[in-house]
């Protein structure tokens, strides 16, 4: 049954790959919808299983066939459902499930064959999602983890006629790949040293290591798996990918650089717990690094003026604060804010998706305004979603972002903890920033109609806005739902809740709780400290939400003057701190330079060139000289024969 | 009675003439002869070894030679009449164009 959920999404990739040109919109699209929907029935059937186990029984799991048998080496390729990869399978097959639904409306003005590739490739993304999340050792995973790379790759360029589009979709490749070189190193280093990649072998073995012992090669490995997850999963100093993948079609940024691919980081370490915990130095690098991306990202988002861009910024800052979350080892706070996280991010990039379309590609948020009153279901679930990230108690985002921020200050660190809150504050006003400047206010679309190409095809609405489609629609409110209800599941105990998603992952990490890592115990002190904490965390949304209505609602004048004020600032936001400058400056031209002065001109055209032609006129000239042997005159010949039988005579005769 | 060492001497002295014929003669069919002479020479060494050994097999090789010499001596001639057809002349420095 589990060999299902990935195979499904598999067939209709095959079915859209090899059929597409020839199937009509509605069946191709019908056909990858059905494969999801059905991959999702699975996984709930499956997650059901996992629920039902017996207490002593941690996962299911199904050897597929052995992969690869080499000496002590040995991969099967074995899928395994515990508790972490349910609830990860079910985000997946969920989301994605909607996105289809969602997209079957949004691309509807591609051609058919062009509709059946975009389909083709979003099933295959959720294959190899599902692979990630289900497989039981790195390798299988890792099989996953290019996958989805590969699709990400694809569909950010999926309007490959346009040349952003097609350079976002290498750059994305190309940073990942730096990730994935240090994650396969990190791969390797643990093999080295358990001679296992089964996650649970290893997880047995480094549980019973104490973090002394597993200074050196250990915090190395860990460390290595924590770059290739700040390249999958956009951390500093890997994100610069992420906001340029904005350029692929709005569903595919909801689901993969929003809900699902960019989180395989942070899975990838909830999957290790047990390893990461006995590593503590590997551990505050990254909550380090979680938290300043956090904030780094939310200060970027604050100025953006591309609605998507904003979105993916605040993609990145949430991210840090899973990587926050598992840095202090809060592993279950960090999934489930990954749950979270994907119902409401995925709302609001469907949200702002349905937005673009009503205006025809228009993204910049400075030409939209006062879409209220014309967008009615978009506003009020965009509306949703934004209040569900900037955590207003009762929405879903609150609860798993309030129970990192406590996680991190009964961890002890206070500073994490500051910063984190600095970086709710600006999550809320960044969110709320865009709900005014595009559903408040005058509209300020330019007058002629606001034709601009998103890729192919959105042109011709013109003035008629509407809301969106049905399917979209549909997509939306379920979402809507989601970000409002699904942050009941993991309600800490402190508010009067069971924290029943907690409890339920807790054995995915539960050999980390045994080896003395870093798990948070809740006592009752713990309870009155998260209740001062929520206090504060829910204080500090209302202020950014106050500061957003009162710099882009009230007084639109205001925020232009402080701009001004601090235009330097400003500019440096404006710019993204100018990393993908100094990436180019620092990396791109120096490697330019290398490659071909040195590379090309010297090593290629110079050495290599050289030692090849070297060759050839070494031969060439050695026969000019010994063609001057060869006469013709037989005579000559005979002679040289004598004189040979001579010489050999001679050696032997007076040896 | 000549002694061994005489008939290799004679055989000698008959090889260095072959040789120096093959080398220094400028006409084909003297070159030829000189070989002649040479394959002669061994002869003479393989019987007077033969002898000496009061074995067959010197005069036995010395059959074969014969042979191989007459068979050589017919096709080296056919050659020889073929080159002089085609260039006019026995000199063999007149064909140096075996080459590259």
């Amino acid at each position: 049954m589990l060999l299902l959920i990935p195979l499904l999404p598999l067939v209709g990739f095959l079915v859209n790959a090899t059929l597409g040109r020839r199937l009509s919109r509605s069946v191709s699209g019908g056909v990858a919808t059905a494969a999801m929907l059905g991959s999702f029935a699975v996984s709930v059937a499956a997650f059901l299983q996992v629920l039902a186990l017996p207490p002593g029984q941690l996962a299911i799991s199904l050897t597929a066939f052995d992969w690869i048998t080499a000496g002590e080496f040995n991969a099967r390729f074995t899928l395994r459902l515990d508790p972490l990869s349910a609830v990860m399978i079910l985000v997946v097959t969920g989301i994605g499930s909607l996105i289809h639904i969602y997209s079957t409306a949004y691309m509807h003005e591609e051609r058919p064959s062009e509709f059946a590739r975009y389909f083709s490739y979003l099933n295959l993304f959720a294959a190899f999602m599902l692979v990630l999340v289900l497989g039981s050792n790195f390798l299988v995973m890792f099989v996953g983890w290019e996958g989805v790379g590969l699709c990400s790759y694809l569909l950010i360029g999926f309007w490959y006629e346009k040349k952003s589009a097609g350079d976002a979709g290498k750059k994305a490749f190309i940073v990942n790949r730096v990730g994935d070189f240090a994650f396969v190193l990190g791969v390797l280093l643990l093999f080295v040293e358990f001679g296992t990649i089964e996650f649970h072998e290893i997880a047995r073995e480094a549980g019973r290591l104490s973090p002394e012992a597993a200074f050196g090669t250990l915090s190395l490995a860990t460390l290595l798996l924590f770059i290739g997850a700040t390249g999958k999963s956009a951390q500093i100093p890997l994100f610069v990918w992420l906001p340029d993948a904005m350029e692929g079609p709005t569903p595919v940024s909801a689901l993969i650089h929003a809900a699902t691919m960019v989180t395989a980081g942070v899975y990838m370490i909830a999957r290790n717990a047990v390893l990461f915990s006995v590593t503590p130095d590997t551990l505050a690098i990254v909550a380090v690094v979680g938290i300043a991306t956090a904030f780094f990202a939310g200060t970027i988002g604050l100025v953006q003026n591309d609605i998507k861009r904003v979105l993916a910024y605040s993609t990145v800052s949430q991210l840090g604060y899973m990587f926050l979350a598992l840095g202090v080892g809060a592993y279950g706070a960090a999934v489930f804010h990954l749950f979270t996280h994907a119902f409401f991010k995925a709302l609001l990039f469907l949200g702002s998706g349905a937005v673009i379309h009503a205006l025809g590609g228009e993204q910049d948020v400075r030409r939209m305004g006062g879409l209220r009153h014309e967008l009615p279901i978009t506003y009020w679930t965009f509306l949703i979603g934004a209040v569900a990230i900037s955590g207003v108690p009762g929405f879903a985002g609150f609860f798993s972002k309030d129970e990192i921020l406590f996680e991190t200050l009964a961890a002890g660190h206070i500073l994490l903890w500051l910063v984190g809150l600095l970086t709710a504050l600006l999550t809320a006003v960044y969110m709320f920033r865009l709900v005014f400047l595009v559903f408040h206010g005058e509209s300020r679309a330019s007058s002629h109609g606001a034709v601009h190409d998103e890729g192919a095809g959105h042109a011709g609405h013109g003035t008629a806005r509407h809301d969106a489609p049905p399917a979209m629609a549909f997509a939306l409110v379920v979402l809507a739902l989601g970000s409002v209800l699904v942050g009941y599941v993991g309600v800490a105990h402190a508010l009067g809740g069971l924290d029943r998603i907690g409890t339920f992952l807790e054995p995915s990490f539960s050999v980390a709780a045994e080896a003395g890592g870093e798990i948070a115990e809740i006592d009752h002190e713990a309870e009155r400290l998260e209740l001062i904490s929520t206090a504060i965390s829910t204080v500090v949304a209302f202020s950014g939400i106050g500061l957003a209505v009162f710099f882009f609602l009230r007084r639109r004048d205001a925020a232009a003057r402080m701009a001004e004020r601090f235009a330097g600032l400003h500019r440096v936001l404006l710019n993204k701190y100018y990393v993908d400058e100094i990436y180019d400056v620092a990396i791109l031209k120096p490697v330019a330079i290398v490659s071909e002065e040195g590379l090309w001109k010297r090593v290629d055209a110079q050495v290599i060139d050289g030692a090849v032609n070297g060759v050839g006129d070494l031969a060439g000239g050695l026969a000019m000289v010994l063609r001057r042997i060869q006469t013709g005159s037989v005579r000559a010949y005979a002679s040289s024969l004598l004189l040979g039988v001579v010489v050999i005579l001679g050696y032997y005769l007076w040896r | 009675m000549p002694s061994l060492n005489d008939y290799l001497l004679l055989s000698a002295i008959l090889f260095a003439i072959g040789t120096a014929g093959v080398l220094i003669r400028r006409n084909l069919i003297t070159i030829l002869l000189s070989v002649e002479i040479m394959l002669n020479a061994v002869n003479l060494t393989f019987v007077a070894f033969g002898r000496e050994l009061g074995a067959a097999d010197g005069q036995v090789i010395v059959f074969f030679v014969m042979t191989v010499a007459a068979a050589e001596a017919a096709v080296g001639l056919a050659i020889v009449i073929a080159l002089f057809r085609h260039r006019e002349s026995l000199n063999p420095e007149t064909f140096r164009t075996l080459r590259w």
